[in-house]
Parts: structure tokens; sequence; C-alpha cells
């Protein structure tokens, strides 16, 4: 059989499930349906696409999953495990891609923010779910956005009032429970910051148990005038984990907003993150670490697409590849004709442990406007020796020195996490990640 | 006269200088392309049967193969039945002597500043003339041959020298390499041929200057260089076309091998001519140009000043499979009204201890879209390879764009990559210096242009510097105010 | 303490050393001068470990034991301490981090408990009063930033803090004003007795005005062409290089 129609396959065995759950939120029935029809034609991304270049997910996906298997049911008890220690935060969690009323506790006051699950918003909130959903991602191009929006049936709602700083964050714990088979979730997220407001949100990402998993999300956030929203991708899972996850932040003027993406384990991660700057004077910072091991790959496609005049974007990745790992990286800067006065840096460093990990990094400056102060690096290589010999001359063996500058690295991006409790949890990971032993 | 001077002065001048048209009679085949074509192309040249099965080899791989569509560039479909693909100037005699030379193409090359009489040749350089499709003078070939260097039109190097050209052309650029290359290849007509024997150095510039004279034809030349063990060379590539109110393609081959010790310097200076102010006719430059530093030790340098054309889709490369061997590539690509650019490079790290060297200058003004991409590939046993690559934009005006895609692929630890890229435009209180100083402003964007672009300038030839300079002045007239 | 025997060393295919001959006993300052290129910041570099440069010939004693045998960490354990003449900037290390991690590896080799905390920010203030650097400095990044004078100053008191038995000052006067020269030489004063011994290399007499040799060695063309007394240093101050090289002229 030719690798066509083993493709062909899984789009149709995808849509049938689709097809039995498209039809489940009625003020949604078009929206729907049309994302399904784009999906059956879009097709998944083949390997020529440019933007799936060195991230075979189509392949990986198709040898790893049958689409037409539903899922098992969880009784998944031990979830502590996951917590994050000592933070007080308004805690929800998704299992298997199904909001877990019982394990999640909210206790922000209602009216310093909402925080439901979308299936409940639908219902509740329909005026404003309707008023964003979908309205910002790319539904033409992005054939798992349409898969995702086709087939979503749980995903956080989170609505933050005008002029509510809310102080307690969110943590949200995306669970697979792969203990009876493999498990596939789509959830879909609505973030929706009203002007002069703020909160922080986490997502973490974990599993029990072997089974292959795959999460395919999808997170709308939309940040009006003067508000700020934190949002922390923690992904850190140890077992079979694939993953999709789009997030697709539009600013308004005077906004801020930074993002932290840790990825520290996952067989197959592609984030994509993407923030449309339709605003003058926003500020947005996105802040990327992924450290990778054994054969695992790790995707970042980053987008900032400056549209109006005077605001200021920042990106900083950096990479640490060991074992046979592949890192890749993928930033793009659009600045529009009218968005004079950019200013847009971008930096992406890498470092390869082993000869057998590699890194495919292609940073993107994309300018329409004169007067703008845009500029992009990129590095690849091993450890500075001359500084290796400096720690070595003090009397510090080399393991230790070489654990040193790598956490030196790393570490410049754990300094941007402000939030202390978020910040120790990760520096935990990280400095046994990278055997810091001073 | 400094050489700023002598750009100032120059600078006076509006149109595109190169956009008469000679008058001569040509011989020139129909129109379209099928295999017949490619026969016809052939009997022509009184090739011999290899060549013609390579050229009806490489037509048929065309035919099976599209047009790229990934560059940042946007034009109406070519319809390639609608192009003369041979056209020739008439000449009485096939002899080739400079002597015999018909002299209205004499005069053509001396109005774009070429001499091929004895008298008033240019004293460092031997220049190999490339008008429509064919070679019509080469200089200095005596003097170069009494140092065993081959310096002749291609189709003299495939009757007098057939082994070296069976050995190494498609050597570096295969034939089904990409879509232009391949259509080349089943069509070429003329360009030049290099050899440079072990261990000479060249004593004077090589160079060949490419005109497009002829309406409704393609021009397809191939450039084949071979440098053998511990020889240097350096090559000078100059191109004009009169203006026409058509697109006009252009679907070069450039191959460069260079073996142990060799050093190729390769510079261009491209000035086909890029349309109107509205974007009316101009060049389609389509080119693939590609080095093999074979040998050990070997170096292979592009330098690059583009200014002409209406679509440029060029990427100099090399690839760098001798241990120690090292590539670079220097380019300012100017893009003015409705030009647009998609030029870069490619570095193939394959053996030890390679380095690669690229800085880029890109200028945009009018509505024009220049865009540099370029790779960076570390294979797995190149180690301690080394680049360093400086991609700087700069834009004037807001009708314009600047993209940068750089592809960095790295698959050895212990190799180094620095890539840095910026976008800015002309500094306000730069100009207002050289007003304050009594510079016009239009003077002052070119003294700085030309500034920003020095780096690569100065890796020009003399004689081509300066030609390069009053080119980036006038590619950029009327962009400011 | 330090035994230099026909010392021979090369980087690429560039010999350096040829063939240095050096004796150092406790308690001694020795000076090495000579001219740009002479091989002096080589020696430095090869006694420390750098692994760029290779020794074709020769051998090095230290307290009995062959230094060219030893890692470069494994040497500074034993006691030998490199002032660098370009100090690296490491970012994202703090200096305090940096030397608690030495000042405990160093201790530990030696049989020695780890400092805790208290103890070790103890010894940390105690040192930083003799070379008069502020704990601000200390807190940041590795010498990123520092002015040239701070970087200096900065591994001084790293000597400082890891009490070497031999220490070898490479340039440490190159880029100082006036003022900064004397604090440095200060701390290095402050830091010498009868159990350990310097070696300052050096373009310039300047410096040893502050630290005083018992012994200056020139280097000419990677071999010790003359040795004397502090007097050797002022005569070079005086006549410049010239008269040295002149005179290696003639003996060849």
């Amino acid at each position: 059989m030719s690798a066509i129609a083993i493709e062909k396959n899984s789009v149709l065995d995808i849509a049938a499930v689709i097809q039995s759950s498209v039809n489940q939120f009625p003020i949604l029935k078009d929206q729907r349906n049309d994302a399904l029809a784009q999906f059956q034609k879009l097709g998944l991304p083949s390997a020529k696409q440019e933007e799936f270049k060195h991230t075979p997910i189509t392949r990986l996906l198709e040898k790893n999953f049958d689409f037409k298997l539903a899922n098992q049911k969880s009784e998944i008890t031990n979830i502590d495990q996951f917590a994050i220690p000592t933070l007080e935060a308004n805690v929800v969690f998704f299992v298997n891609g199904l909001f877990s009323k019982e394990r999640s506790s909210i206790i922000s006051s209602e009216t310093e923010i909402s925080i439901l699950s979308l299936e409940e918003a639908v219902e509740k909130k329909s005026e404003v779910v309707l008023a964003h959903i979908s309205k910002y991602i790319d539904l033409k191009t992005d054939a798992f956005a349409n898969w995702n929006t086709a087939a979503w049936r749980s995903g956080l709602f989170v609505h933050v009032p005008a002029n509510s700083k809310v102080e307690t964050p969110i943590v949200v714990y995306h669970i697979h429970d792969a203990s009876n088979g493999q498990v596939i979730s789509h959830n879909r997220n609505l973030i929706i910051l009203e002007e002069g407001s703020s909160v922080s949100i986490v997502e973490k990402y974990d599993s029990v148990e072997k089974s292959n998993h795959f999460s395919n999300a999808v997170t709308e956030a939309v940040v009006a005038k003067n508000a700020e929203l934190n949002l922390y991708a923690i992904q850190n899972d140890l077992n079979n984990r694939f993953q999709y996850g789009l997030t697709q932040i539009y600013q308004s003027d005077s906004s801020r907003v930074n993002t932290f993406t840790f990825s520290l384990s996952g067989k197959l991660i592609r984030n994509n993150l993407h923030l449309t700057l339709d605003g003058e004077n926003i500020e947005s910072h996105m802040y990327g670490l992924y450290l990778l091991e054994n054969d695992t790959l790790t995707d970042n496609h980053t987008v900032v697409d400056h549209r109006k005049p005077n605001s200021f974007s920042n990106e900083l990745y950096k990479g640490i590849m060991d074992g046979s790992s592949k890192g890749i990286f993928n930033g793009k800067i659009y600045v529009r004709p009218q968005a004079q006065k950019t200013n847009a840096f971008q930096s992406n460093k890498n470092i390869l442990l082993t000869d057998n990990a590699g890194i495919n990094t292609k940073p993107q400056l994309e300018i329409w406007a004169d007067d703008v102060k845009c500029s992009h690096g990129c590095t690849s290589g091993e450890l500075d020796e001359e500084a290796l010999f400096y720690l070595r001359s003090r009397g510090i063996s080399k393991e230790t020195s070489q654990a040193m500058m790598l956490y030196a690295f790393a570490g410049e991006l754990l300094d941007s996490v402000k939030h202390p409790a978020i910040k120790n949890y990760l520096d935990q990971i990280i400095s046994e990640r990278l055997h810091k032993d001073f | 006269m400094s050489k700023d001077n002598q750009v100032l002065e120059e600078f006076t001048s509006k149109e595109y200088e190169h956009g008469w048209i000679t008058n001569i009679e040509s011989d020139s085949a129909p129109k379209g392309l099928n295999e017949d074509i490619v026969r016809f192309i052939s009997a022509k040249k009184n090739e011999p049967q290899w060549m013609l099965d390579w050229r009806l080899d490489a037509y048929r791989k065309w035919t099976k193969m599209k047009e790229p569509v990934w560059a940042n560039v946007h034009y109406p479909k070519i319809n390639y039945q609608d192009i003369i693909y041979y056209s020739a100037p008439k000449q009485s005699d096939k002899s080739k002597k400079l002597e015999d030379i018909d002299p209205e193409l004499i005069k053509t090359f001396e109005r774009l500043g070429i001499s091929l009489t004895e008298q008033k040749r240019l004293s460092g350089i031997a220049v190999d003339a490339v008008i429509d499709s064919v070679s019509v003078g080469t200089t200095f070939k005596e003097t170069l041959g009494e140092m065993g260097i081959i310096f002749c039109s291609f189709s003299e190097a495939v009757l007098n020298h057939p082994e070296l050209v069976k050995k190494y052309m498609g050597s570096v650029v295969p034939v089904n390499d990409n879509y232009f290359a391949a259509l080349n290849s089943a069509v070429f007509t003329d360009g030049s041929f290099c050899y440079i024997p072990k261990g000479v150095r060249c004593p004077m510039e090589l160079s060949t200057y490419f005109r497009i004279n002829a309406a409704n034809t393609g021009q397809f030349e191939r450039t084949l260089i071979v440098a053998d063990e511990g020889s240097y060379v350096s090559y000078l590539e100059g191109c004009t076309a009169p203006m026409r109110d058509e697109n006009q393609l252009h679907a070069a081959v450039v191959e460069i091998y260079a073996m142990k010790d060799a050093q190729v310097k390769y510079s261009t200076v491209q000035n086909w001519y890029p349309g109107d102010k509205n974007g009316k006719g101009g060049i389609y430059n389509f080119v693939t140009k590609r080095g093999l530093c074979f040998g050990d030790n070997s170096k292979i340098s592009w330098t690059q000043v583009e200014t002409g054309s209406a679509i440029t889709w060029k990427y100099p490369s090399c690839i760098l499979k001798g241990d120690n061997s090292m590539g670079e590539f220097y380019s300012v690509a100017v893009t003015n009204n409705y030009q647009q650019a998609d030029t870069g490079t490619k570095m193939i790290h394959i053996g030890k201890n390679t380095k690669s060297r690229i800085v880029s200058k890109g200028i945009s003004a009018g509505h024009s879209q220049n865009s540099y991409r370029g790779q960076v590939h570390i294979m797995k046993r190149a180690s301690n390879a080394r680049n360093f690559s400086q991609c700087d934009s700069l834009l004037m005006g807001d009708q314009c764009g600047a993209h940068t895609f750089p592809y960095i692929d790295v698959e050895n630890s212990s190799a180094r990559i620095e890539h840095e890229a910026t976008t800015s435009k002309i500094g306000e209180d730069q100009i207002f210096y050289c007003l304050q100083r009594g510079i016009d402003e239009e003077s002052a964007v070119a003294l700085i242009v030309n500034g920003y672009a020095k780096e690569v300038l100065n890796q020009l030839p003399m004689e081509f510097a300066v030609e390069a300079q009053k080119l980036l002045a006038l590619t950029l007239e009327g962009s400011v105010g | 303490m330090l035994s230099i025997k026909n010392l021979q060393a090369k980087i690429g295919d560039n010999q350096i050393l040829n063939g240095i001959n050096l004796e150092i006993k406790p308690g001694e300052v020795h000076a090495i001068m000579g001219p740009n290129g002479s091989g002096k910041s080589t020696l430095a570099s090869v006694l420390a470990g750098r692994e760029e440069y290779e020794v074709t010939e020769g051998e090095v004693e230290f307290l009995g034991k062959n230094l060219l045998e030893m890692a470069p960490e494994v040497r500074a354990r034993e006691g030998v301490f490199l002032a660098f003449q370009y100090p690296i900037e490491i970012p994202g290390v703090s200096t305090i981090n940096f030397m608690k991690t030495a000042v405990n590896q160093i201790r530990a080799h030696r049989g020695l408990q780890s400092l805790d905390a208290v103890s070790f920010l103890g010894l940390m203030k105690e040192r930083m009063k003799l070379v008069e650097i502020d704990q601000s400095l200390l807190s940041r990044s590795l010498n990123e930033g520092f002015s040239g004078g701070e970087k200096k100053r900065n591994e001084i008191f790293q000597m400082a803090m890891l009490e070497p038995k031999l220490a070898i000052l490479d340039e440490t006067d190159s880029g100082l004003d006036i003022d900064a020269l004397k604090i440095v030489s200060n701390g290095v004063n402050k830091l010498r007795n009868k159990s350990n011994a310097v070696i300052v290399v050096t373009h310039y007499q300047r410096l040893l005005d502050y630290i005083v040799p018992d012994y200056v060695h020139v280097l000419y063309k990677g071999k010790i062409v003359k040795s004397g007394t502090k007097d050797l240093a002022l005569e070079l101050e005086a006549k410049g290089y010239d008269w040295i090289k002149d005179e290696v002229a003639v003996e060849l």
C-alpha cells in the first residue's frame, strides 16, 4: 500500500471519530463542521511542508496511534505527585482531556475571576465564548487546530473582569492516564483578560504509565488594554507523550504578556506559540528552555506579529541537547507596514552535548516597516573551553565545571521566572537534570 | 580623485544606462522548447553526440520537474513555449578570431566599457564576451595558454577539451539539481570554461561579460571553473541587458571545482535590466551557482553585488568536502521600485575543521522586497566546523520589505555557529550630519549605503569596486525624499 | 618547591618554549620578564595545564610530584594558582558560588570537611578586606561586565581564598592604573609567607616596585637568557630589551 493511502486512512479514521461529537455544542455547530471539513481537506501535514520539515509528526502519530480507538476510563488516584510544592493556587484538573470537577479547587472569589470548564461556559457564558472562540487561530492552514476545533469536548475557560488583579495563580494539570492503553485528548482553552486585569496561569503536562498518549491542545488568550498575562508551560512528562500545542495570544494597547515554555521531557513536543501585537506600547517577552535527552524531540515554532507602532517584543530560547535528541527552533518576527518604531529582538542559543544530538534552527525576520529596530541572533556550540579551563584552574573538577556552566546557561531562563514557588520547582528539576552538585 | 567623489559625479544620471539595443542581425531558433530545439541548438554548435545525449537527458528530466514556489518572489507564470532558446549574432566567419568580429559587436562591448580589441584591452583582465546565446570573443587566450591555463568559450571547450568537460560538467550542479538548472542543462548555449593547472597562480583576473540583446530570448549560459591542486584564480562576471517591456529569462549555471589547496574567488556585479519604475519588464534572474571544495585546504569565495533584475533567485553556495576547506559569501543586494530579490547562500560542511563566513547586506527601497535565504549545515563528520554569519537589512521607505530566512542545521557538537541579523534604517542623524556638511540628501544616502556595504565591496577587485559603488547609488536613485 | 627542567612546549606547529630551566624555593618571589612573544604567558599556561599547549620535552616537579601529569583542577588542588592575564567572563555563575565550589573541592582533595555557608561567608568577608573588593561585585556573574581593575582584583581575591603554595601572576599589572596596581600588589604582599612562592610574569618593571622579587629572569625566544636580582629589572627598564637580544645574537 502506498504512503498516501495510509495517510488518507488516518484522516478518515479521525474524521469518523470527530463526526460522533461534532454537533455536541449546538451554538458551535457550524464552526465545528467547517473545521471538520477543512481538516479533511488539509489532511495531516506531510514532512515536505516547510513548517514540519524536521518534525515528522504525522509519521510518528500514525506509527504509534490507532485513531479509531476511544480513550479508556481512568481510575487514577495518586495525582498529588504532580503538584508544585508550596504553591497556593487555583487548581484545575483535566484527566484524559476531560475536566475533573472533584479534583479541582478554586480559591479565588467569583467576583475576582471566573474559572470554569469551557463546556460549562458554552452553556452559561455563551456570549463571551462566541465572541472569542476560534477568532484568533489560523484555521486556513493548521490541520491540528481544525482537528481540535471540531473535536474538543472539554477545556478551561478563564475570564478576568476589568481591573481585577488576580494574585493567586491558576495551575492547570493535564494528566493522561495511559495505564489502560493509548490516550488522545483535545483540550480547548479560552482565556480572556479584560482591561487592566492580570493573572498568571501554569499549564502542566503529566501522565501515568507507559502507553502512548497524544495531546492536541489549543489555547486562545485575549489580553485587553493594560492587562497582563503570565503564561507558563511546564512540559516534563517522562512517559510517552506526543503533543501538538497551539497557543494564540491576541494583545491590545499597553498590554503585557510573558510566556515561559519549559520543555524538559516528552517524546515529541511541538509548541506553536503565536503572539499578535495588535496595539501600541505593548510589551511581550517569550522565554523558552528545552533540555532534551535520549531520543526525544522538541520543536518550538513561535510567531510575533507586530501590527501596530511602538511596541516591544523580546524572545529568548535556549536548548541543551543530549543523547540522540533533536531540538528545533523556528522563530518568526513579522513587522507589518504600519508598525513603525517597533523594537523586536530574538535570541536562540544551543549546546549540543553529543554528536548524535542535533539542532535545526531558523530565526526568521520579515519586516515591512523602515523605522524599526529588529535583530536576531542564534548560536550553536559546545561549552566554552576557555571558561572550562578557568573553572578547573581553581580546583573544580571537570564534571562540576561542566555542570556549573550548563546550569548557568539554563539559569538565565530560570532568572526570568519571578514567581518563587514556580521558580523553585523548576530549579529543582533543572538542577537534577544537569547534575548540579555545587 | 577618491572613489566616493567618482560615485557622486556619476550620481546625476537618471536611468538604467545600459538599456540600449544593438542593431545586429541575429540567427535564432523558432520560439518554444521541445527535443527538436535541443537538437537544433546542439547541431548549431556542431556538438559531439555525447553532448547532445547529455542535453536530451536533461530535457527529459526537466519535463518531469516542477518550477519551485518556495522563494519569496511573485511573478506571472512563465510560458516556456514563448521563449526563443537560441539567438546568436550573425557572423560571416565561424573562425572566431578577434579581428574578425563584427565591428558592431565590438562597439557594443566598448559602450559597456569592455574592449575586445588589442589596443584598448584592460591590462589585467582577460575577457570572454557573451552576447545573447554565444561567446563572441575571448581575449588573452594565448598569453594564458602559455601557462597551461585554458580560458575559452564553453562551446570551444566541448570541442577542444572534451575530456575535461565530460569529467566536471554536472559534477557540482547535477542535471536534475533544480528546475532551472535542468532547463539550463538542456538548452545552454554558451558560457565560459576555465581550467587552471596544478600549482599555477593565474596572473590576471578572468572575466566573462554577459549581454542580452535580442528580444524574447532567454539566456542560458554555463560556466565551469576547474582549479587543479594548489592553483589560484580570481574570476569576474558582469551582466547587462537592454530595456524592454517584456520580462526576459536568464537561467545560468556556474560550477566551480576546487582541488587540494586550490583557491577560487568569484565576483559578480549583476546589473541586468531591473524593469521600469512601475515594475514593467526586466530580467528574471534564476541562477544556480555552486562551488565544491573537493580537496583539503581548498577555498572558494563568492562576492556578489546584485543591483539589477526584476527578480533574482540565486544562492551561490559552497560544499566544503575537503578537510580544512573554507567557503565565503559576501553579498550586497539592492532592490528598488518593484524589484524582488531572494538570494543568499548554502554552506554545507562535510569535512573536518571546515570554515565558512557569510556577510550579507540587503538594501530595500521603493516597493521592493528583499530576502536573504541561507543555509548552514554542519554534517555529523564535520568536527570543529566554524561558521559566522552576519545578515543585515537596511530599509528605505515604508513600502518595501526585508526578509531573513536563515536555516541552521547542526549535527556535530564541536561545531560552533554564530548567526546575527539586524534590520535598521539609515539614521536621520547620519543624514543630518552629511547635510550639515553641505552634502545633498541623495548623495548622503549614497555615501552611507556605500559605507554600510563596504565590508562586501572591499572583497571586489579594484575595477569592479568602483563600478559597484556607482551601481548602488544609481539603483537607489529617487528612493529618498 | 618547583623544579622546571628543559621544558619545551608548542601550540599547533609553533614551538614556543625551547628548554626552560628554573628552580623555585618556598618563600621566594621570581619575576619573569621579556619582550612580547618571548613565551612568558605560555610558560604560565603550561604550568597551569592549559590543554592547547603540548609539552614536547622536559619535566616539571612540584612539591615532589610530576606536575605535567595532573589535570588542571588537580594542579590547583595541589596548590598552583594562576592569576589570568585575561580573566574569563562566565555569565550566570556568581563569584560566590564559584569560590564556594572551588574551596570545598580543594578541601575535599586535602581530606578536609566542606565549609558550611556561615564559615564560608566568614572566610570570604575576611579575605575581601585583603584586596579591598566589594561584596556586591562578588554576587554578580563571574567577571561579567567587570572593569579591567575589578577583574584583576577578583583574581587576587580568589588567590586569597584558595591559599596556593605557588601563585603565578600573569601580567597582572596590564591594564591597571597606579591606584589599582597598589591595591593588587598590597593584596599579594599580605599573602606572602615563608612557605609559599610567587612567580610574577610581567613586561614592565613597574609592578616589581611593589612586589619585590628575589630573582629576575629574562625570557627570550622561549629560553631564559639571563638571570639576576632586582637590579636586572631596573637595567631592563633603563635600557629596554634590545641589548639582551643583541647579547643573545652574539652568543649564538
